[in-house]
């Protein structure tokens, strides 16, 4: 391997040589090149004129210089390229370029790439990758011409590609018949590119799930230093032909910002607060939004902790409690706390009130798997924490992140007023969801 | 050879069931041997005759590049499949040919013939797939049959056509840059391009292959700004940035007089106030052709072509692409009134909630922004607090955001945070905190102290890297006020008994060396207690404590000249070189001998120099240079090609540039133009006031016509009409001189009808008989004074003018106006005849002009009515000119452009929806046709060809006009059949020479025909569509439509529908069938009080009834 990398990288200079310094710099994305954890190209695929996979090293050396795999550099210049990644999944999605482009505009590419694949694929993951290669290379085709995006609709690309089932693999090794789609796509004429035309369900349904999510820093007395919530509406919509869908809310004005998927009719937004849209077929992402701060942030979990390390000891006390507040009577689910502990804890000796805990000796990571918080039952977590003999009193104090959910409710108040259907004559199915959920919501000790 | 087919045999039975192999692992086999082999299997399988074997060849191909093994030997076999049937071998074939052209041309080359056949397929798809590959080709002998298909995909029907072919210059242009002027000349044709589809990509084009050449942007800006909101996202990106780089060249700084911006304040702000337009046309163009001279004296006025980019750019702030936002983001901070600046803030703060990748470049560009413009983001602070769980990367430059934006409120809480941060494990971080708090430290004097008092304390820190970092810190910090600080200078050197990380002792001796003036009396004190551990000191600290004891020497040699001595003397001994080195340097300089007379003189100066503070400052300053959202801003270096952000020019160049050409028509087609192009945006633009200006701006270009102030104000008309009417009665005079809005007139005239119709209807008859004799008196008058259609403008507003100063009766001149102005004279008649027909009126009202049918009346537009007319017409008009457009219910046609003058080399083309049944087939739309032939040559053979329809649609095709003499016009009617959609019907409209593409799109109001139906028939029908099938709006009803009949005619000319007779009147009733499937159309306009209204259609198909609310709604409020 070693040896490979650097014939290669003189491999990549010759190359590098043999440009002629006056053609003009092409734009846009060269080359894409895919690195599993372990740091094995994968994958290659070239849009204009091969690059060596050599340039790469360039990237493993920078992986090299970050300690973790999450603080290396999505831009690094090489002395004739530049590499910008994105790491989703523990692979890294590496995308060569020559020239000035707006690293954003790579960056979210990337990220398309990697949801179009998970639409596809389910997960995207480099045996699902490896599975698929010959579909993944239609796709990466389709999606860029000569490294300008070109179809990143996911309605349109499956149309121009089916995405591969069991039963289409079977079929298609029997017979012979292709993943390609027969017929030519036309979404990418219509001018809603991101619907195809003759849809078809026996059922028709429409779902909305609200989704919020709470960011939250609590400081060591329990005060909130900041709390915000971010929400999402991702929708499956199954709808038969071309349904022009309006969705309105008891309380639009406690949307402070907003994006939308590109189906939604914005001046309508602007003038009535209405969501008005001709919906994609399947799933995808309505709207996000933030909820203006001015709002107080309902907390819905508190901890009373007690972590404190004493000189000489050795040892640490550690006390977590836990309890619901301002949760509306709904449940807190599926709760989970983690934290990093200090490097110089060695061992934890906890008993836990309820769930199961875990520490990883090596990573120092502390995971209490709480599962429902019952109001009259507080669950705790108590014990002691052995120190690492003659080191010293950490001076550091942990960090609890803590995840949870709560269902049947959107904690900002937000609610869905109705949802109405034109264009399309049948009676569809309406459903919609609520769910509260952490976002990054972590407890200062 | 015979050994390996054996072998073949068994792989290619294995592989025939399973994946495809990804390649070929060298150490599972021999790799000679295997892959020769390995191939062979590939090539028979590549020229059996099954598809399936094919595809699977083809496959493992395709994973063997994937994985970047070479499979090149493979490329006579491969190519030979090019031409396959099998769309997916197709395709893999072309990936294939792609990857390895390049390498294998003369081969390649056989493939060519395919996609040249390709590129005349009917169907659009593959003509743009075989430009696609043919263009990716890399293979320089087949650049002329590139450069001709790519001229000839660019003039192709089919937008996405043109779109592929907008994409393949970069590729010609990478290969062959010599084609540079002939690929700018398919640039310049495809930037005029009207489709959202091609506007993306040809910019892109445009970047790459000629992005100096901004003036090819001129013609197109105005377009490029109102199409920007229905362009796919990536092109959103490419075209934001193109014209803010644009912009740079052709607007002047809007910040250019700050100071006297903010006096402005209020006033400016209202003036340019978002959705405002500039109503007078002419104070708008005198601003801009003084804009450049006066730019200094002046306070500012800003382009309202700048204005039209910042106000179309704004919403994809709210875009789901990051790219976009960060794009529109980079506009509005390098162009936009700093006033302004700030709403980029809150989608840049929602952007950091996105992946880390896009956090880090967000971020880097907010720290960027917040070095300018401060204030903006400050309301978000605590969004950039840090969590433990950022990566590094991303917590370093949210520090370096929070510390751009402390101020002296924040501040406290700003140290709060930070001092959490100091307690991290993450010791980068620590020390990027310990540095973002000196720099605090340094900007807001009142916490310098405090800032002070906590780097000191965290000198007892156990981690060597924070108290180096935190000594350090202060030791920059102290140098800046030094004198006061003598206390902290004290604690200090306190600290070096404790203190044994070497680097923060060696920081501490420097600071005592540098300061010992300041504290005279501990100096020596710390050198004698250092002299005494001397030798026990890691190196950097003993070259510290020489450099001491050379200062001390030198200031106070009475004291410590014999430690100073003693020092040097254990140095001179030191195993290490530089430390003896430098003893004996110093010793040297410092102590005079005889020998070294000159350097010692000078020994004070150079040690106690006064050093400069070291400035902390960001290493974001300054970057703004480069285009924020760039690579290049990015690195912080040029990446190649970058394109430079211009300086604001000093003068702003000459505006008129990005006028368009429009040719002297009536200034009812243009708008008409508009309308039409209004209705052909699917999709956001179904907003009127955002593309106001441009429009407006288009229209000044028949400038030369003295109607020109006139059109303009049309435009604000429809844009804001409430301004107009608070205008009041008394500039009502002007507005007339002025405008020559047909809308508008007809509101006046409504006013001035108002009135007889409220009043006794016997009376009011005889009234109007009157007026309308002279009327038509009056207007044949004026028709014969105007040659031409073209010219009726002019005439008109001149005629109106004279008029006005006589002004003998303000109603005539209006209603003659509104004659000339329509260009519709006899129609109305007809109608009028039927509507008015119970009232029993004479004939001559069949001049009447009102637009409004009278209440009480259902108008059915009748068929005879065409041979009135034609009868009336031959006895008013002696010119030929008049348009058949005329022909027809006036309050109800609009003529659409559809083929312009210039783009029909000559020819002409306009069409409108003549209301009339359409005889062979009553399931189409009767669609009247007028030809103009401008030209000097006769045009023959006029006929259409190659209809393309949504499925279900239905064209009768009007009969070949053989002839059209120059400079004559005729009129076709051919029918549609639009199966109740707005989708457009497209054909190619020929002559004997020449094809045009043109398209048919009706309004939604077109689709329907009255039907007659009685009060008790229409709620019985509108009982049966409740539910969804009923869409209810609430309504403002404009001003000048706040009575029954104004309602009624706007209803009407917005919808094909008839009158429903009803008791009260505050209600009015419509109803139509669609033309195809006759679903019921019901129109119900409640109006209460105050001018508020109700408005609810009932329409089985939803779609129509949703946008009919919605042209409606508009007829009605504007």
């Amino acid at each position: 391997m070693l040896s490979g990398s650097l014939n290669g990288k003189q491999g990549e200079i010759r190359h590098q040589k043999g440009i002629n310094v006056s053609l003009p710099l092409t734009k846009m994305i060269h080359s894409v090149f895919l690195i599993n954890a372990s740091g094995d190209i994968f994958l290659e695929k070239h849009w204009k004129s091969v690059v060596s996979r050599s340039v790469c090293d360039y990237f493993f050396e920078a992986q090299e210089r970050a300690t973790e795999p999450e603080n290396v550099p999505p831009v690094i210049p090489t002395p004739h390229h530049y590499l910008i990644s994105v790491l989703r999944h523990r692979i890294f999605f590496v995308a060569v370029i020559q020239s000035e482009v707006p690293p954003l505009f790579v960056i979210e590419f990337l990220h398309r790439v990697v949801d179009t694949f998970q639409d596809y694929f389910g997960v995207c993951t480099e045996a699902a990758i490896k599975d698929n290669v010959v579909v993944v290379y239609e796709l990466l085709e389709e999606m860029l011409d000569n490294g300008f995006p070109l179809a990143t609709e996911s309605n349109i690309l499956k149309e121009l590609i089916k995405p591969p089932t069991i039963l289409r693999t079977m079929v298609n090794t029997i017979t012979g018949s292709t993943n390609v789609g027969e017929q030519l796509p036309t979404g990418q004429l219509s001018v809603v590119p991101w619907r195809r035309t003759g849809v078809k369900y026996t059922n028709n349904e429409a779902y909305f799930d609200v989704v919020e999510e709470i960011d939250a820093i609590i400081d060591k007395s329990g005060s909130t230093i900041t709390a915000e919530i971010q929400g999402v509406i991702d929708a499956c919509v199954k709808l038969t032909g071309m349904p022009d869908l309006t969705l309105s809310f008891m309380n639009p004005r406690l949307l402070d910002d907003v994006s939308f998927h590109p189906c939604v009719r914005f001046k309508r937004w602007e003038a009535e607060r209405i969501l008005s849209f001709i919906p994609p077929d399947g799933n995808f992402r309505l709207l996000s939004y933030h909820v203006s701060s001015q709002n107080l942030v309902a907390i819905p979990v508190y901890v009373k902790h007690n972590i404190s390390f004493r000189e000489g000891s050795f040892q640490g006390h550690f006390d977590l409690t836990l309890w619901p507040k301002q949760t509306m009577g709904k449940a807190v689910e599926s709760v989970l706390v983690s934290s990093q502990l200090p490097r110089g804890v060695l061992n934890t000796n906890l008993s836990a009130s309820q769930g199961i805990y875990t520490f990883d000796p090596v990573t120092k990571l502390l995971s209490w798997d709480v599962g429902k918080i019952n109001p009259q039952k507080l669950p705790s977590l108590k014990g002691t924490m052995s120190l690492q003999a003659g080191a010293s009193k950490p001076d550091e104090n942990p960090t609890i992140n803590i995840q949870f959910k709560i269902q049947q409710m959107a904690i900002s108040g937000l609610k869905v007023n109705r949802l109405d259907m034109y264009g399309e004559k049948y009676k569809p199915f309406k459903g919609i969801k609520y769910m509260t959920k952490a976002g990054k919501f972590q407890v200062r000790t | 050879m015979s050994s390996s087919s054996a072998f073949n045999d068994d792989k290619g039975g294995s592989s025939s069931v399973g994946e495809p192999e990804y390649g070929h692992d060298p150490a599972s086999g021999g790799i000679f041997s295997s892959d020769y082999k390995r191939h062979d299997d590939l090539k028979e399988m590549l020229d059996s005759n099954k598809d399936s074997s094919k595809l699977e060849a083809m496959k493992r191909i395709v994973a063997m590049i994937a994985r970047g093994k070479n499979a090149s030997d493979l490329f006579p076999a491969v190519v030979k499949n090019v031409a396959c049937k099998n769309i997916e071998v197709k395709k893999l074939v072309y990936v294939y040919l792609v990857r390895y052209a390049e390498e294998q041309q003369d081969l390649a080359l056989l493939s060519i013939s395919t996609f040249q056949r390709g590129l005349k397929d009917p169907n659009q798809l593959i003509r743009a797939s075989a430009l696609r590959v043919l263009s990716s080709i890399r293979v320089t002998i087949i650049v002329p049959i590139m450069m001709l298909a790519i001229k000839e995909a660019a003039s192709d029907m089919s937008p996405y056509v043109r779109k592929t072919a907008a994409h393949a210059i970069p590729k010609l242009y990478s290969l062959d840059p010599e084609q540079k002027d002939q690929l700018i000349e398919v640039i310049e044709k495809l930037l005029a391009d009207k489709t959202t589809l091609v506007a993306g990509s040809v910019v892109m084009a445009f970047e790459e292959v000629c992005p100096e050449r901004i003036d090819l942007i001129h013609k197109n800006y105005r377009k490029l700004c109102n199409l920007l909101i229905d362009v796919e996202e990536w092109g959103q990106v490419v075209i934001i940035n193109m014209l803010t780089r644009y912009a740079r060249t052709q607007f002047l700084n809007p910040n250019i007089n700050e100071s006297l911006l903010e006096e402005g304040g209020g006033g400016e702000k209202t003036f340019y106030g978002s959705e405002e337009d500039e109503d007078d046309e002419e104070e708008e163009k005198e601003k801009k052709s003084e804009a450049a001279a006066l730019a200094k004296r002046k306070p500012y006025v800003m382009d309202p072509d700048h204005r039209l980019l910042l106000r179309n750019t704004k919403p994809l702030l709210q875009s789901r692409n990051a790219a976009v936002v960060m794009a529109v983001a980079q506009l509005y901070f390098h162009l936009a009134p700093k006033a302004e600046v700030g709403v980029i803030a809150k989608a840049l703060v929602r952007l950091l909630r996105s992946h880390s990748e896009v956090q880090y470049v967000v971020l880097q560009n907010v720290a960027t922004m917040t070095i300018k413009r401060r204030g903006m983001f400050e309301p978000y602070l605590k969004s950039f607090y840090i969590r433990s769980t950022d990566p590094t990367q991303i917590k370093v430059l949210k520090l370096e955001v929070l510390t751009n934006l402390a101020n002296e409120t924040n501040i406290s809480t700003i140290l709060r945070e930070f001092q959490t941060y100091i307690k991290s494990m993450d010791k980068d971080f620590v020390a990027a905190t310990i540095q973002a708090i000196g720099r605090c430290a340094t900007n807001i004097g009142e916490v310098r102290d405090t800032c002070l008092n906590g780097l000191v304390q965290l000198l007892s820190n156990r981690d060597e890297l924070v108290v180096a970092e935190s000594v350090v810190v202060i030791k920059k910090l102290l140098q800046m006020q030094p004198e006061k600080h003598s206390d902290i200078i004290k604690h200090m050197a306190k600290l070096t008994d404790n203190i044994q990380v070497p680097m923060a002792r060696a920081s501490i001796l420097w600071l005592i060396g540098e300061y010992c003036e300041h504290v005279p009396k501990i100096a020596p004190d710390v050198l004698r207690k250092m002299a005494k551990s001397f030798t026990n000191e890691e190196d950097i600290v003993k070259l510290q404590i020489i450099n001491l004891a050379a200062k001390l020497y030198l200031t106070n040699s009475k004291q410590t000249k014999l430690l100073t001595q003693y020092v040097l003397n254990l140095a001179k001994y030191d195993q290490n070189y530089d430390i003896r080195d430098r003893a004996r340097f110093i010793r040297q300089l410092i102590v005079p001998t005889e020998k070294c007379g000159a350097l010692s003189k000078y020994a004070k100066k150079l040690f106690l120099a006064l050093k400069p503070a070291p400035v902390l400052e960001s290493p974001f300053k300054d970057r703004d240079h480069f285009q924020l959202g760039s690579l290049s801003h990015l690195l912080n270096a040029k990446a190649g090609g970058y394109q430079e952000l211009p300086d604001w020019p000093e003068a702003a160049p000459d505006p008129s540039v990005r006028n368009v050409e429009v040719p002297e028509w009536t200034k009812c087609s243009s708008r008409e133009k508009r309308k039409e192009k209004k209705v052909e945006k699917p999709f956001y633009s179904d907003s009127e006031g955002e593309s106001g200006p441009t429009e407006s701006a288009d229209s000044e270009s028949d400038s030369a016509s003295g109607s020109e102030s006139g059109s303009g104000s049309e435009e604000s008309g429809s844009g804001s009409e409430s301004e107009e009417s608070e205008e009041g009665s008394e500039s009502e005079e002007e507005e007339e001189e002025e405008e020559g809005e047909e809308k508008d007139q007809k509101k006046k005239k409504n006013k001035e009808i108002k009135k007889p119709v409220q009043e006794s209807e016997s009376e009011n008859s005889s009234e109007e008989e009157e007026r309308k004799n002279e009327r038509k008196r009056r207007q044949r008058k004026n028709d014969s004074e105007s040659e031409s259609e073209e010219e009726e403008d002019e005439s008109e507003s001149e005629s109106s003018q004279s008029e006005s100063e006589d002004s003998d009766s303000e109603a005539e001149v209006k209603k003659k106006k509104v004659k000339t102005a329509q260009t519709k004279p006899p129609p109305k008649p007809a109608k009028t005849d039927n509507k008015k027909g119970k009232k029993e009126m004479s004939l001559l009202d069949l001049d009447d002009f009102e637009p409004a049918p009278s209440p009480q009346v259902t108008p059915v537009n009748n068929f005879l009515s065409n041979s009135l007319v034609t009868d009336l017409e031959g006895l008013s008009l002696s010119d030929n000119v008049l348009s058949p457009a005329t022909i027809s219910p006036s309050s109800a046609t609009k003529s659409y452009e559809l083929l312009h003058r210039i783009t029909g080399e000559g020819l002409s083309v306009e069409y409108c929806f003549s209301r009339q049944p359409f005889s062979p087939d009553a399931n189409m739309v009767a669609v009247q046709i007028e030809f103009t032939n401008n030209t000097t040559n006769d045009t023959k053979n006029l006929h259409m060809e190659d209809v393309k329809l949504q499925s279900g649609m239905r064209v009768k095709e009007f009969p070949e006009i053989e002839l059209l003499p120059a400079g004559e016009t005729t009129t076709a009617v051919m029918g549609i059949d639009f199966c109740d959609s707005t989708q457009a019907a497209n054909f190619q409209l020929c002559t004997h020479s020449r094809k045009f593409f043109v398209s048919i799109q009706p309004p939604v109001g077109e689709l329907m025909r009255p039907v007659f139906l009685t009060e008790n028939e229409f709620k019985k029908e509108q009982g049966q569509l409740m539910g969804m099938n009923e869409i209810t709006e609430k309504l403002m009803l404009d001003v000048k439509c706040r009575n029954e009949h104004a309602i009624v005619q706007r209803v009407i000319t917005a919808a094909n529908l008839s009158r429903v007779p009803c008791g009260s009147d505050k209600e009015c009733r419509f109803s139509g069938r669609t033309v195809t499937s006759s679903s019921l159309v019901l129109v119900t306009v409640a109006s209460k009080e105050e001018g508020t209204a109700q408005l609810m259609v009932n329409c089985e198909k939803m779609v129509i009834g949703t946008m009919l609310v919605k042209d409606i709604l508009l007829a009605l409020t504007q």
